[in-house]
């Protein structure tokens, strides 16, 4: 059996220094509970989570404490998507009928800081200036130019994507198009990247009701559902983040692991796909991650992204609500501001950043330290 | 190179020092065969709790590299405050039959990495203790 998406709620994604991760987290939930016509009361589970903003129970002081079972969700990048997968668990065993998934967050400004004992590093990784995320991606990102020949207005054309998407959907941060030149000579922060080609940590809130697929049409008229959630961890030896080595010979990464579980689990391929959200921490992410997930052959980015074709009018849309680059990266919450959006696509109720075509399959992928992944498929 | 007595590495399981030749230190397990680094008492492949040490190659070919050119926050340590802060090369260093290894390069000139170029290992200062210690980690220079 399949769990339906029956109520979706946002709290607008950036800087609200009014209001703490939880009580954003509060707002996100009361408005999937009125999108889903029901009450907190008739919740009868909550999966959630925060990085650096507390404990997702936390929530039951702004909602009310119904003694309803709520776990609290730390999983990274992942969060949103371990909370939807535990929720989707939680009604096809037929323990539950209706339950709420919630992700906020708030961090400080600036790169984050993790602690290297929390991943089971030795002190020295921190101390000597490797335990930076963005140095990762860089890297990454500058083997894989190599490689296939990635050119940098490649990358300039994924960021001038977001803030153009970003421009149209009132719950995004950065909401200024920037030109192609602008972000190219923004500072740079890790060669290659600019300062204007990375996502900021930022704050924001996402909250989902999820039902029984037969019990959808009770709360909505455009119920979607979840074909596929699939989360995924590292394998000894792949490139990932925080990894103080990778192997001589390849090993597939977090996020080949999730795509390909996701497509058998939905029976479906990339080429089913209408509209992608995908990981896009800096620009390279997004373009690398085009391929893993399976939809274009390594190399192809190039030309794919000169010829517009991941623009909200282009042949595979990505990124339609401006991702994390004009969103910020609140961890708690993008994976679920992705399925927010994808509910929005499906449901055409995307406004000023609908893709102007019929819309059926929807896709997420979320990536994190310290190689974590978590994909979903949703469909109508 | 600081002489041996007032100096220590920043953490003892990466390479020997003092030391006149040294190595980075990695663990291969006995059953599966994995090489991991920095050594463990268990492999990271398998789990297997039988493993033996031993020394990388010294020198390898860059891989993937970047410039850090903002100072991180804490827990980095450094003779740097934010005001003196210099940029500084990161990279991967494939050690050849043996792993790519995430390093500290001793060039941050953009202009002058290239993947495929050859590198040695180095031990140098990362910070000074109160008592003028030098703590020394590892990088790797272009030959």
């Amino acid at each position: 059996m399949r769990v339906a998406i029956v109520g979706i709620g946002i709290h607008k994604f950036g800087r609200t220094p009014e209001l703490s991760g939880v009580q954003q987290g509060a707002c996100a939930a009361r408005s999937a509970l009125e999108d889903a016509g029901s009450r907190w009361q008739d919740m009868q589970f909550g999966y959630g989570g925060s990085y650096s903003a507390g404990n997702a129970d936390a929530l039951g002081n702004e909602l009310g404490l119904t003694g309803i079972p709520f776990t609290n969700v730390l999983n990274g990048c992942a969060t949103g998507g371990s909370a939807l997968l535990a929720g989707c668990r939680e009604i096809q065993s037929g323990a539950a009928d209706l339950g709420l998934v919630v992700g906020f967050d708030k961090h400080d400004r600036g790169a984050f800081n993790a602690s290297p004992a929390e991943y089971g590093l030795g002190a020295w990784y921190g101390e000597v200036g490797m335990m930076v995320t963005t140095q990762f991606f860089a890297m990454k990102l500058q083997r894989y130019m190599h490689q296939y020949d990635i050119s940098v207005d490649t990358l300039a054309r994924v960021a001038q994507k977001a803030y153009e998407n970003g421009a149209l959907n009132p719950n995004a941060w950065r909401r200024t198009p920037l030109g192609l030149e602008e972000i190219k000579s923004s500072p740079m922060v890790n060669d290659p990247l600019t300062k204007y080609m990375f996502c900021s940590p930022a704050e924001g809130a996402v909250a989902l009701v999820l039902c029984r697929e037969d019990h959808a049409h009770r709360y909505t008229r455009k119920p979607v559902f979840v074909s596929a959630a699939v989360m995924r961890t590292r394998l000894a030896g792949a490139f990932e983040v925080y990894g103080p080595t990778v192997s001589v010979t390849q090993v597939p990464n977090a996020t080949e692991l999730a795509s390909r579980a996701a497509f058998e689990m939905a029976g479906l391929g990339p080429r089913d796909i209408d509209v992608v959200q995908l990981q896009d921490t800096e620009c390279g992410a997004e373009i690398m991650h085009m391929a893993e997930n399976g939809f274009c052959a390594h190399g192809d980015q190039e030309h794919l992204l000169h010829d517009g074709q991941t623009r909200l009018d282009g042949r595979l849309p990505i990124n339609t609500d401006g991702g994390c680059l004009a969103n910020g990266e609140p961890i708690g919450a993008s994976g679920l501001r992705q399925i927010h959006e994808n509910v929005l696509q499906l449901r055409g109720a995307a406004g000023r950043h609908q893709v102007p075509r019929e819309i059926n399959t929807a896709y997420t992928h979320v990536y994190g330290a310290p190689g974590v992944s978590a994909v979903t498929i949703l469909q109508k | 190179m600081r002489s041996e007595t007032n100096s220590r590495a920043v953490d003892a399981t990466l390479f020997d020092w003092p030391a006149s030749d040294p190595a980075l230190k990695a663990s291969r397990c006995l059953e599966c065969g994995a090489l991991a680094f920095p050594a463990g008492t268990n492999c990271r492949n398998c789990g297997a709790i039988a493993v033996t040490q031993e020394r990388l190659p010294r020198r390898g070919r860059l891989w993937a590299w970047t410039i850090q050119r903002f100072m991180p926050k804490a827990p980095y340590r450094s003779l740097e405050t934010l005001a003196t802060f210099t940029p500084y090369g990161v990279g991967y260093v494939e050690l050849p039959g043996a792993l790519c290894i995430e390093s500290r390069l001793t060039e941050n000139d953009p202009r002058k990495l290239r993947i495929g170029m050859e590198l040695e290992l180095v031990i140098y200062p990362q910070w000074l203790e109160e008592d003028g210690t030098a703590v020394m980690s590892f990088a790797f220079k272009p030959v």
